[in-house]
């Protein structure tokens, strides 16, 4: 059973069991517009929650992504720094980022749901 | 056709589709232009070398085995070259160039007369010092109005730009925390500051945090007081800011980061909205770079390199990076090392193997000695009122999200104006291209929506900005009466149709091959 959260900074975190993977939101990848570089965190890096875990930039701006949960990075999606494209075809999927290894399983009831989040965008 | 994600073509064109091409490929007085190497050919060159009789050579094996590949050409045909890649160019001599937070602005003649005297144009680094008195009277002379202007008591001349400027100050306050004994690893960061302050900040060693603005448009002074502790090295504001706003809260702001024993570092690049109205010192900066190259005139861009001296508060003088311009009562001496300083001078290092941009300071001074203090006041002035009368002029058609009060030097625009017609911030940009005129800044500063930010400076007569406001006019009412022909795919008449800027940064070619080589590389 996975479930899915989101942050004020366009982050989604989906977490099954102990383990969260991490992307940012389709509207965020419609803002950025075309991705064109992403830089992953290593494996094994401790990340804080609202901490910076990754940069995307597009051919309009450069992006911090920050970790929404606190935890060790286990994963990156080696597949983006081929062919970054695949944040604007499918950023809730294919176009993950990174995934941790959580050390608060607390932090993710804080963050909105997908409900909230769509309010949140409709109010910006 | 290749058509990017936008759905605009992608593929340079130089003709319209209804329009019959022509036989040359050349386009009217608009010549298509190869790469010089392209254009090259061995034996073209113009200069006759006789051949090098030689009976012995002592390179060793180390004796070139195949050309190196420079292209011959002759006198005429360079010239033909550079003359026509310059007519492709957009420059402040060719037309309006408002680019937000750049100031562009007009390049007096008599400054390039004056750059070109041979005492100031002809002089070498490494002359005898005695040579060279007048050149360093010159900085000597440039050094009192900077600092005269911005009320600080020093000013480090090498830096070659802002961003290095930055670097400068920054290491300078570095200089002065260590020699208290102190680490401070942290820097404040408005998110309306320059781009280059965060790249510098990191560049330093140093950790960035993020200042948020307030709904107006300014640093939220409350949040920054909140950050500020004893492991904040120091805050770096742009003032007046990317928004186009002066900051009103700037001494508070400047006192609550000297209480925490940190330093204020400001970004002058927008120093032209207040030069001779209002002097940095006295708002309690530590350290600003100005860019001669934006405020004072000189030539930048594709243009000329720029030029970015650190002014520095008393506290900070002392770590001022070598060489040091020092006058001995008989004549001026450039001190190289720290050794020879007097005066309690502790140069953190240098930041450039020579003294900076001789022919910028020259420029740069011309500027000011034939605008005297009274008329760059005036210039600021101006460039006021025009950003300002191109603000009043467009904000009932375009949006500005603080047009509520009077802006600085800069009119900032969003794309709220554009919403639901289907035309975006590039469009309207590139549609500029078509109308004669380069873009403003676009999706600068970050903290509005597709930013527009335009920088018309005071070199513009009231004619040349009425007819630039009727041309954005015009363009902002027929987009949003959904008559989006004009920006769908524009430019439509430069010699290149829009780029495919995606493409282009995800696959980067950095380096002209000979097509011979290619052809090689590829079997």
């Amino acid at each position: 059973m996975s479930e899915v959260r989101y942050t004020k900074e366009h982050e989604w975190v989906r977490v099954e069991g102990s383990e969260a993977t991490i992307g940012i939101t389709k509207y965020a990848a419609e803002q950025l517009g075309d991705v064109v570089f992403v830089e992953l965190p290593e494996n094994g890096r401790k990340v804080g929650a609202g901490g910076e875990a990754a940069v995307v930039e597009s051919v309009k701006a450069a992006s911090e992504v920050y970790a929404p949960v606190s935890g060790e990075v286990t994963a990156s999606n080696a597949a983006l720094s081929d062919d970054p494209a695949k944040v604007n075809a499918d950023p809730e999927g294919d176009g993950w980022f990174f995934k941790v290894k959580l050390s608060d399983a607390g932090e993710v009831a804080k963050l909105m749901t997908r409900e909230q989040y769509d309010e949140f965008v409709k109010g910006l | 056709m290749t058509m990017n994600k936008q759905g605009r073509p992608t593929a340079p064109g130089t003709v319209e589709d209804n329009e019959l091409p022509t036989i040359s490929g050349d386009r009217g007085l608009d010549h298509e232009e190869g790469l010089i190497f392209e254009l090259g050919r061995a034996g073209m060159t113009g200069v006759d070398v006789p051949e090098v009789q030689m009976s012995e050579t002592r390179l060793g094996g180390r004796r070139r085995k195949g050309p190196i590949g420079l292209p011959g050409l002759s006198e005429p045909e360079v010239v033909r070259h550079y003359v026509r890649l310059s007519r492709m160019n957009y420059a402040i001599d060719s037309g309006l160039y408002p680019l937000g937070s750049c100031t562009m602005k007009h390049n007096p003649r008599l400054n390039e007369k004056m750059a070109r005297l041979p005492g100031f144009g002809d002089i070498h680094p490494l002359q005898p010092q005695q040579t060279v008195q007048g050149a360093f009277a010159l900085i000597s002379e440039l050094m009192r109005w900077l600092t005269t202007l911005t009320g600080m008591p020093a000013v480090a001349m090498s830096p070659k730009a802002g961003a290095h400027g930055e670097l400068c100050g920054l290491l300078a306050i570095r200089a002065a925390i260590e020699a208290r004994g102190e680490k401070r690893p942290r820097i404040l960061v408005p998110e309306s500051a320059h781009g280059t302050n965060p790249a510098t900040a990191a560049f330093a060693g140093f950790t960035v945090d993020e200042v948020p603005a307030t709904k107006s448009g300014h640093v939220d002074a409350d949040a920054l007081e909140a950050k500020l502790g004893p492991d904040v090295c120091a805050i770096m504001l742009t003032n007046p800011n990317t928004c186009g706003l002066f900051e009103p809260r700037i001494i508070e702001m400047a006192d609550a980061v000297h209480r925490a024993g940190a330093y204020f570092y400001c970004d002058g690049a927008n120093f032209n909205a207040i030069a001779g109205r209002v002097r940095p010192g006295d708002l309690g900066i530590d350290a600003m770079h100005i860019n001669l190259h934006k405020t004072f005139s000189t030539p930048h861009g594709g243009g000329g390199p720029g030029a970015g001296p650190v002014v520095l508060s008393e506290r900070l003088a002392p770590y001022a990076p070598l060489p040091l311009l020092m006058h001995d009562g008989n004549e001026f001496r450039m001190i190289e090392h720290a050794d020879e300083a007097s005066g309690g001078a502790k140069p953190f290092g240098r930041m450039c193997a020579f003294h900076g941009q001789m022919g910028m300071f020259t420029r740069a001074l011309a500027y000011m000695l034939s605008h005297g203090r009274d008329g760059v006041r005036q210039a600021s002035e101006d460039a006021v009122l025009s950003a300002n009368y191109v603000l009043a002029s467009l904000k009932d058609v375009m949006s500005a999200p603080f047009g509520e009060g009077p802006c600085m030097h800069e009119a900032l625009f969003d794309d709220s104006f554009l919403e639901g017609t289907g035309v975006t911030t590039l469009d309207f940009a590139k549609a500029m291209i078509d109308e004669g005129y380069h873009p403003m800044t676009m999706y600068f500063p970050l903290v509005v929506h597709g930013a527009m930010l335009i920088e018309p400076t005071e070199s513009e007569s009231k004619e040349s900005l009425d007819r630039f406001i009727h041309v954005l006019r015009t363009m902002a009412l027929e987009a949003k009466d959904k008559r989006t022909a004009r920006f769908e795919g524009a430019p439509r008449l430069s010699p290149r149709r829009r780029l495919d800027e995606t493409a282009a940064a995800r696959n980067p070619i950095l380096r002209w091959r000979p097509k011979d080589d290619a052809r090689q590389a590829a079997e």
